[in-house]
């Protein structure tokens, strides 16, 4: 399986797939870098000359004067207490919440890219391993030799969990240091709020903590390898379903771009969360956003992803091993 | 031929929808032959080798390769098979030297020094180190045929090998699979819709027709039963009569057919001269096996 494994990395090198991803990230990271550059001089042109620091200060004192009023929901208390602490955290490590080190920016550019940019990405590398073997004609001579279908599709399958891989990691290495020449490469270990959840209308705070930021990015990067391998999973299939790779990736994009459409519209029509499209920001969980649709979570929408990507497997597999090659 | 065949093809139907694309052929080749494998373009050709190859899941029948059934012990059954189904196709954007690498490595039996033994087969000579994208037809010709000798296999099937050939590399084409029957015992089944390709390298062919085989035979007892003589003579009725009483005589509008035989053509014209008759014109058939072809499809469309 080893050898196969190889047999595929190396035909995706040679495509200079990877190749082409890389520079994509690498181009788009520097634009991001002067975006977020540019906006960070804007605030600090609207505060003038006041310190930040004079400013972080007011700010605390206000939360200790609403603290102290009696007439208060204890976990709104709580909610506030924790903003203490995050605040008071900033003014103790001479952390400036408002410019932003290279993890905050890294943080920022994963938050964002997770529903589109990433998928986007790892859409280019997992739409041809299949049917381009399939229209080079290729899979003639894959197909003959003493392996097993499966096995085949397996290896392939494994080619396309390593670059899932080495996408995210690639992006993260490279938001990383090349905001790092703007930004500074310090902030790890910020402290970041995050369990926020939803009720209803409501915004629960129950379990709001802080966290240090490198744990917080961390698990956002999990979580975006996560999507990231859903959505290869599923352009997969559609890989094995078509012949042509422009298919594929005509209804790839169709589908992720739908899904940043829907998320905008479809909070009156409830089953749409059944949609993967629509659970692809699971970053919008830890950092509290709202969702598209009431009733969803972190937990509902890993699992709807999990279900979506099962079932692209199976039908992968059973195509596969099965189909006549014409 | 008392040796078990290389390959066994067991009565095989390929349906699809309500159509039936193949209807239930049956034949056995032998070590050491070219075995021709002959029809028109949509007789099914591709589709019953593909069904051989494990592409393509027959509706019923079997295929045993080298004795093992292709359906139920895949992975023995091609390990004695190597094949170029169509084109040549490869991994244009690997060198050639890659991608027999790429398929070696699917098959662990493999060893590396097979590799350079196979270029040297087909004699790429320095090419080999080049992406397959710069290759002439030709060369990719060649590096599937190396790829499909990488398992030491003992049946090479080769669909249509000397397709979009020029004359010269078709004759090279031509003796080198006569060489790999001949000297390295392999049995090779060649397809083709051209007849004289078929008529030129192999030994016995089968002729396949709308999804039936209707006849296999060696390429020589078609052809010796089917030489005739074509006669043009004054008066034809008189010419007629004096050869019936010699041989047999088809009259086909002012033509009379006889058999052709070598010893007797000469007396059978002196006879007639002697007569009185005037022979205009005495010619072979050519190429033989297209009208035995076009009496055996009814006219089917040929090349």
């Amino acid at each position: 399986m080893n050898k196969l494994v190889h047999n595929e990395l190396l035909k995706l090198f040679r495509k200079k797939r990877l190749f082409v991803i890389i520079l994509i990230i690498a181009a788009l990271v520097p634009l991001f870098t002067y975006a977020q550059y540019q906006e960070v001089k804007t605030t600090r042109e609207k505060l003038g000359n006041v310190d930040w620091r004079t400013q972080l200060q007011q700010e605390i004192v206000d939360t200790q004067n609403r603290l102290s009023s009696s007439r208060m929901q204890d976990d709104w208390r709580k909610y506030l207490k924790i903003r203490l602490a995050q605040q008071q955290y900033y003014l103790d490590h001479n952390i400036n919440p408002q410019a932003p080190g290279a993890p905050t920016f890294m943080r920022v550019f994963v938050e964002n890219s997770i529903d589109l940019l990433l998928p986007l990405l790892v859409m280019v590398v997992a739409a041809d391993l299949v049917s381009s073997e399939a229209s080079g004609g290729t899979i003639k001579l894959l197909l003959t030799r003493p392996v097993k279908r499966w096995r085949i599709l397996l290896s392939k399958y494994l080619a396309l969990i390593l670059s899932v891989s080495f996408i995210v990691t690639a992006s993260a290495v490279l938001s990383y240091a090349i905001s790092g020449v703007v930004f500074g490469y310090g902030g790890w270990g910020m402290p970041l709020l995050t369990g926020f959840s939803t009720s209803g209308e409501e915004l629960v705070t129950n379990n709001v903590h802080l966290i240090p930021q490198w744990q917080y990015i961390l698990m956002e990067f999990g979580l975006v390898w996560f999507v990231c391998l859903v959505v290869g999973t599923l352009t997969f299939m559609l890989s094995v379903l078509l012949r042509s790779t422009a298919a594929v990736m005509g209804i790839m994009l169709a589908a992720l771009i739908a899904g940043a459409i829907l998320s905008n519209m479809v909070s009156s029509w409830e089953s749409a969360k059944y949609l993967f499209m629509v659970n692809l920001s699971l970053t919008d969980y830890i950092s509290g956003m709202a969702t598209p649709i009431e009733g969803m979570s972190l937990g509902f929408s890993l699992i709807v992803l999990l279900v979506w990507a099962i079932g692209g497997l199976v039908v992968s597999f059973a195509v596969f091993t099965k189909k006549d090659v014409f | 031929m008392s040796q078990s065949p290389a390959l066994s093809v067991k009565n095989l139907r390929k349906t699809i929808g309500k159509k039936d694309i193949i209807k239930g052929i049956s034949f056995d080749l032998y070590p050491g032959e070219v075995f021709g494998f002959l029809g028109p373009n949509g007789a099914g050709k591709t589709t019953t080798i593909r069904m051989i190859v494990g592409l393509i899941k027959p509706s019923s029948g079997t295929v045993l390769i080298g004795g093992k059934n292709v359906q139920t012990h895949f992975g023995d059954a091609m390990k004695d098979l190597g094949c170029i189904v169509e084109n040549p196709e490869l991994y244009p954007y690997l060198t050639g030297w890659e991608n027999l690498e790429h398929f070696a490595r699917m098959d662990p039996s493999i060893p590396q020094k097979r590799l350079h033994e196979v270029v040297e087969l087909v004699d790429m000579g320095n090419r080999i180190h080049d992406r397959v994208g710069t290759y002439s037809l030709g060369m990719r010709q060649r590096l599937g045929i190396a790829q499909a000798l990488l398992g030491n296999p003992k049946l090479l099937i080769l669909d249509e090998p000397t397709n979009g050939l020029d004359p010269a590399g078709i004759r090279e084409m031509r003796e080198f699979i006569r060489f790999l029957a001949e000297k390295e015992k392999l049995c090779v089944m060649v397809s083709s819709h051209l007849l004289s390709e078929i008529q030129l390298m192999c030994d016995r062919v089968a002729i396949i027709s709308k999804g039936s085989i209707i006849r296999v035979d060696s390429v020589h007892a078609l052809l010796a039963e089917q030489e005739r003589v074509v006669w043009k003579a004054e008066p034809l009725e008189k010419a007629e009569s004096l050869l019936r009483e010699v041989t047999n005589v088809t009259r086909l509008q002012e033509n009379l057919i006889t058999l052709y035989d070598e010893n007797q053509i000469g007396k059978w014209n002196r006879m007639l001269v002697t007569a009185g008759v005037e022979v205009k014109e005495m010619r072979t058939k050519l190429p033989a096996l297209e009208d035995l072809f076009l009496e055996l499809t009814g006219g089917e469309h040929i090349e």
